[in-house]
């Protein structure tokens, strides 16, 4: 049994069969409709989410199976006080798999260690969001082919944005990929991420805090949410929540073939002119995300 | 200054100067009711002082908290007047129960009993890490 916490869970040849399950997906998609029959999904959302539960049941049920769970802390035990382990070994004796998501980071690794079924982590606070990363990952390789020699604009909040972290991670480990972090100094990337990613294994970055100077060497730019959640103090969220917003006027330098990626929500960081440039790839990652988290309840399921 | 010899015991040997109650109560030594010394201030050919703890009962010391609260001290087991085993303990791969994750994000701030683990991440600067959360914690100088 196997659960995945990290993108670096992942070895790189798992992602590329996971890439390559998820593109038979799209081409195939009633060869999958039966795989999971009789298995089911629990979610289990201690924070409210649209996008990752929608799209871990909806994976679910187009692979034949069934979901269970619940979408708020308030709607469990937890409001009791019961812990993560307790729910997780309640859960193990309905279901056949596990989404977490929790505000706690580390609390999926806490579940893991307590479940006797899988796990995999659907976000724990600002800490990880490897399934989000695995919708990066085939969107960035349906609109450019591979992963190599690139360079990577990531954009907004990089101290608290789990999402960039874990791109970071799983990036990193495929040849020419250059980092641009372009962030305000209070959201720059945590020291951790730098030191033990990119420092650790000589990736190129620079970090700045000008998004049109960056502009025109990008082959992808990351847009994230400053996350009012993740703060403690509100005066530090409102001075920091329109730091960057990305207009149509300020793509006039980037190439014709930017994609611009998004893990949404969105609040006002990209404004909805946008939508309309056939560079915004923000949509597609929403269904992509759909596909790999199909792959993944397969391979964790062990369907063939 | 003379304590007498142990014959069955441990000597925590070449403690930093000045550690020495830090070990102490990290130990919980004040919980035993056998004899300990706490010799303060000793005079050393390496550092020029260095402090000794010696307890006068064979008992189970926490090896992983002394590498990492003061990795340079040396520990002798003595047995019927003899040291029998003499090793210095190294700054360990992993902490369980040892150091308390201080990120208040981590679920090791609310999971009921949950034992607090670091891994050690950079055995140079002496960096460990929560298992759980990642939030970091440099060991004790």
């Amino acid at each position: 049994m196997r659960s995945i916490i990290d993108i670096l869970d992942l070895s790189v040849e798992e992602i590329d069969s996971l890439i390559n399950t998820a593109c038979d997906i799209i081409e195939n998609p009633d060869k999958y409709c039966d795989k999971c029959k009789r298995k089911k999904l629990a979610t289990l959302f201690f924070e409210p989410s649209t996008r990752t539960r929608l799209s871990f049941e909806a994976a679910m049920y187009e692979l034949g199976g069934n979901v269970i769970g619940f979408s708020a802390a308030n709607n469990s035990s937890a409001a009791k006080g019961e812990s993560v382990s307790d729910t997780v070994k309640t859960v193990s004796c309905y279901a056949d798999i596990i989404a977490m998501r929790h505000p706690k980071e580390g609390a999926p690794m806490v579940a893991s260690m307590a479940a006797s079924v899988p796990v995999i982590n659907a976000g724990d606070g600002g800490h990880n969001h490897p399934t989000q990363t695995l919708a990066d990952l085939l969107t960035i390789y349906r609109e450019k082919g591979s992963f190599n020699n690139l360079t990577v604009g990531l954009c907004g909040d990089l101290k608290f944005g789990r999402t960039v972290h874990s791109l970071i991670n799983a990036l990193s480990r495929y040849s020419g990929i250059n980092f641009i972090l372009i962030s305000p100094d209070e959201l720059k990337l945590p020291d951790y991420v730098t030191n033990n990613v990119l420092k650790k294994y000589n990736i190129p970055y620079e970090e700045t805090t000008d998004l049109l100077e960056a502009m025109p060497k990008l082959d992808i730019l990351y847009m994230t949410r400053v996350q009012r959640e993740r703060f403690f103090n509100e005066q530090d969220y409102i001075r920091l929540k329109d730091s960057y917003i990305l207009t149509p006027d300020k793509l006039d330098t980037a190439k014709q073939d930017l994609c611009i990626m998004h893990p949404l929500p969105r609040v006002n960081e990209i404004s909805v002119a946008v939508d309309n440039d056939k560079r915004a790839c923000y949509f597609k990652q929403v269904k992509n995300g759909k596909y790999m988290r199909m792959a993944l309840i397969l391979m964790l399921l062990g369907v063939e | 200054m003379v304590i007498d010899s142990i014959s069955n015991g441990i000597v925590i040997d070449h403690i930093t100067s000045g550690k020495s109650m830090v070990l102490y109560r990290y130990l919980n030594l004040e919980k035993l009711t056998c004899s300990v010394a706490i010799i303060k201030n000793a005079p050393s050919s390496k550092n020029g002082k260095k402090d000794i703890i010696k307890i006068d009962e064979l008992i189970d010391i926490n090896v992983d908290m002394l590498g990492y609260l003061d990795p340079g001290v040396s520990v002798n087991i003595i047995k019927d007047g003899v040291i029998v085993n003499k090793f210095q303990p190294e700054l360990p791969e992993r902490l369980i129960g040892v150091i308390k994750c201080k990120n208040p994000r981590c679920i090791s701030q609310e999971e009921q009993e949950l034992t607090h683990i670091f891994k050690l991440t950079d055995r140079e600067k002496r960096i460990y890490r929560c298992i759980y959360c990642e939030a970091g914690s440099s060991a004790v100088n």
